[in-house]
């Protein structure tokens, strides 16, 4: 309403102007909220399927199999097994809204506490990968567009595809024999030597961040240590995807008439490369790093495997491997939803950013 | 032979057979000009062969254990050494061929006519349909698929029928959203109008006309999907959700070689390589089948 009073001013055309855009960008934002709101029921719906088509049956599971059918019965009506599905769906909903992700067989703790204490160590190791894959891959995609065609080009399209086509627990296990066993450049499996674990107090679970409130030093080197080499690893997937996509737009750039005059008034190279073509690509790059982020969290899974990292990946590969359905779910959905967040957050930035999408 | 070339390159062609033969044949020159999709071919036709003619190409029993011959290093009796129970790792790992092999035309038969027939449906029909069906496929798409799909084993249970059907269930959506398109840039075209006026059904008209118009697209994003597939399976393999042991499949072989990496470096490493030349043959290939047959979208993705 603040959007009337500033526009009478400037005219009827004017203001009429202003409502509309007003209009359309709060249905904008509208529709926006129910694809949002759609897209995570259909989360929850295709993890409520995935628990229902469980072969094991969740009563037999609880009563044992030699439990008289009354009891069975019982148990049954108990779990909310004889309502309909859509009643069971309705409920499903509503728990996990309410965060009761129910309780993990193998830790036997609430499977939401769990992933509260597991996903900083993701988090860490994806931001770091990604800052990775960010630093190395623009620059390197930048690069190669400019010198299209040379060796350099063609060196970096192949590590691209290579990005396609190395296996995450592959190049972990090859990372760790090579730089920790052979070379002992970085530090092995886990997040801190055993010696060092649990000494500093979690504030918000990023042992680098806690480590420098704690003010202590070892620990933080140690972290970092541990860190650098699996967050290369998901790093070097990242740039793999960011100088690909990079390598594009710019070829999409210069081939535009606007490089060719600059090119022909003279500015040197250097700076039509960086000031006139990568200028207009940073908005569609946050959109690809957004993408490439999400990525990595789910990446993570085979990674942490190999390093022994306890964070979200390494919670879902014991639990799958235990049947632990409960924690399975959870950790899908918890992935789900961020994969989800981070995707649309950089759709929505990418609106934002570029006036011509708005 | 130069007869067959003309016959082939005829601007005018006699019959649909030879127009056919003849876009196939153009296709192929250019293919051939392409460096790398050349490679990509070798390298999938070697994958082939390699599963056709495993029980030739192997050097010994893929399922064999000899104890005294555990653990060697690659040698002339054992091209890629031996693995903890005395398998010869180069015999493992040309069986194993097979096994991708499997899972990758598995997927590729359920997720690509599944997508492809959802994608074209959406889009002639338009409407509700199009917004439900699409609606389906971009929660799907939205997901991610690696996770999706180990949640999805995790339900059907460990093996490699189901680490199949996951990856199936995870791939679809990316072909649908395809076809989809595809089928909106036809659907309004003339020469669809005109085989609607000689009164052809719909059914006709998808099946005969938007369908066949849509292969080439589709055949694309599978074989660049293909490194995907193979990555996910063996991922699966490696947590030992996928084919089960005694089967070389390589993702499973890297798993067991976990173990030794640090002095027996070659039990993990051997089947990686494997892959990675499989996926990128497949990478390779896709690149430059999309170049040639989709020049309009090339240096995209």
């Amino acid at each position: 309403m603040a959007n009337d009073s500033t526009t009478t001013v400037a005219g009827p055309a004017r203001r009429r102007g202003a409502i509309g855009s007003g209009h359309r960008r709060l249905v904008a934002a509208a529709g926006f909220l129910v694809t949002l709101a759609v897209t995570f029921l259909g989360l929850l719906a295709i993890t409520f399927f995935i628990g229902r088509i469980v072969p094991i049956d969740p009563v037999l599971a609880v009563v044992g199999d030699r439990a008289p059918a009354a009891v069975y019965e019982r148990v049954r009506v108990e779990m909310g097994l004889d309502r309909p599905l859509t009643t069971q769906f309705a409920s499903y909903v509503g728990d996990v809204l309410t965060g009761n992700f129910g309780t993990s067989v193998s830790t036997g703790r609430p499977v939401l506490e769990d992933l509260a204490r597991v996903f900083p160590a993701t988090l860490e190791m994806a931001t770091l990968g990604i800052i990775i894959g960010v630093l190395l891959g623009v620059p390197l995609g930048v690069i190669a567009a400019s010198r299209r065609g040379s060796w350099l080009d063609q060196a970096i399209r192949v590590v691209g595809l290579l990005g396609y086509s190395v296996p995450a627990f592959w190049l972990g296990l090859v990372g760790l024999a090579v730089f920790y066993a052979r070379l002992n450049w970085v530090g092995g499996p886990g997040r801190v030597e055993i010696f060092l674990d649990g000494l500093v107090q979690p504030v918000t679970g990023l042992l680098l961040i806690d480590s420098i409130i704690a003010g202590d030093w070892e620990v933080f080197g140690n972290a970092a240590w541990h860190l650098i080499l699996p967050a290369s690893c998901l790093g070097f997937f990242s740039l793999a995807y960011i100088a690909r996509m990079t390598r594009s737009f710019m070829l999409d750039q210069l081939s535009q008439e606007y490089v060719t005059t600059a090119r022909v008034k003279g500015v040197p190279e250097r700076l039509v490369i960086w000031r006139h073509a990568f200028r207009p690509i940073r908005v569609p790059l946050i959109t690809v790093i957004g993408l490439s982020y999400a990525g990595l969290l789910e990446g993570s899974v085979m990674i942490e495997t190999i390093f022994s990292w306890p964070g979200i990946g390494n919670y879902l590969t014991v639990a799958l491997l235990n049947a632990d359905m409960s924690a399975v779910l959870g950790s899908t959905l918890v992935v789900g939803a961020v994969f989800i967040g981070i995707n649309k957050i950089s759709d929505v930035l990418y609106r934002v950013l570029d006036p011509r999408a708005r | 032979m130069a007869t067959l070339r003309d016959w082939l390159i005829d601007d005018s062609p006699a019959s649909p057979m030879q127009a056919r033969l003849g876009r196939l044949y153009r296709i192929l020159g250019a293919l051939m000009h392409n460096p790398l999709a050349v490679v990509g071919a070798i390298i999938i036709v070697a994958l082939i062969l390699a599963a056709l003619f495993a029980p030739w190409l192997a050097t010994h029993d893929p399922l064999r254990q000899a104890l005294a011959e555990r653990l060697l290093p690659p040698s002339a009796a054992h091209w890629m050494g031996t693995d903890e129970l005395g398998r010869d790792i180069w015999s493992r790992v040309v069986y194993g061929a097979r096994i991708t092999l499997v899972i990758v035309a598995l997927v590729a038969v359920l997720a690509a006519p599944a997508g492809l027939i959802i994608g074209v449906v959406s889009g002639y029909c338009g409407g509700w349909v199009d917004r439900v069906l699409m609606g389906i496929t971009d929660i799907f798409l939205s997901l991610p698929k690696l996770i999706l799909a180990l949640a999805f084993v995790a339900a059907l249970g460990p093996g490699i029928e189901n680490a199949i059907i996951a990856i199936a269930i995870t791939s679809w959506p990316g072909y649908a959203r395809v076809a989809r398109a595809e089928t909106l840039t036809f659907k309004n075209s003339e020469f669809i109008a005109a085989v609607r006026l000689l009164g052809a059904s719909s059914l006709r008209v998808n099946l005969g006309h938007v369908l066949p118009l849509c292969t080439s697209s589709m055949i694309i994003r599978v074989t660049l999907d293909m490194a995907g597939i193979i990555l996910t399976a063996a991922g699966l393999g490696f947590i030992g959700l996928g084919a089960q042991p005694p089967l070389p499949e390589w993702g499973a072989m890297i798993s067991r070689g976990r173990s030794f990496i640090l002095d027996q470096w070659w039990v993990a490493t051997m089947p990686g390589f494997a892959i990675i030349l499989v996926s990128l043959g497949f990478c390779f290939l896709g690149d430059g089948l999309r170049d040639v047959l989709d020049p309009k979208s090339g240096e995209q993705r």
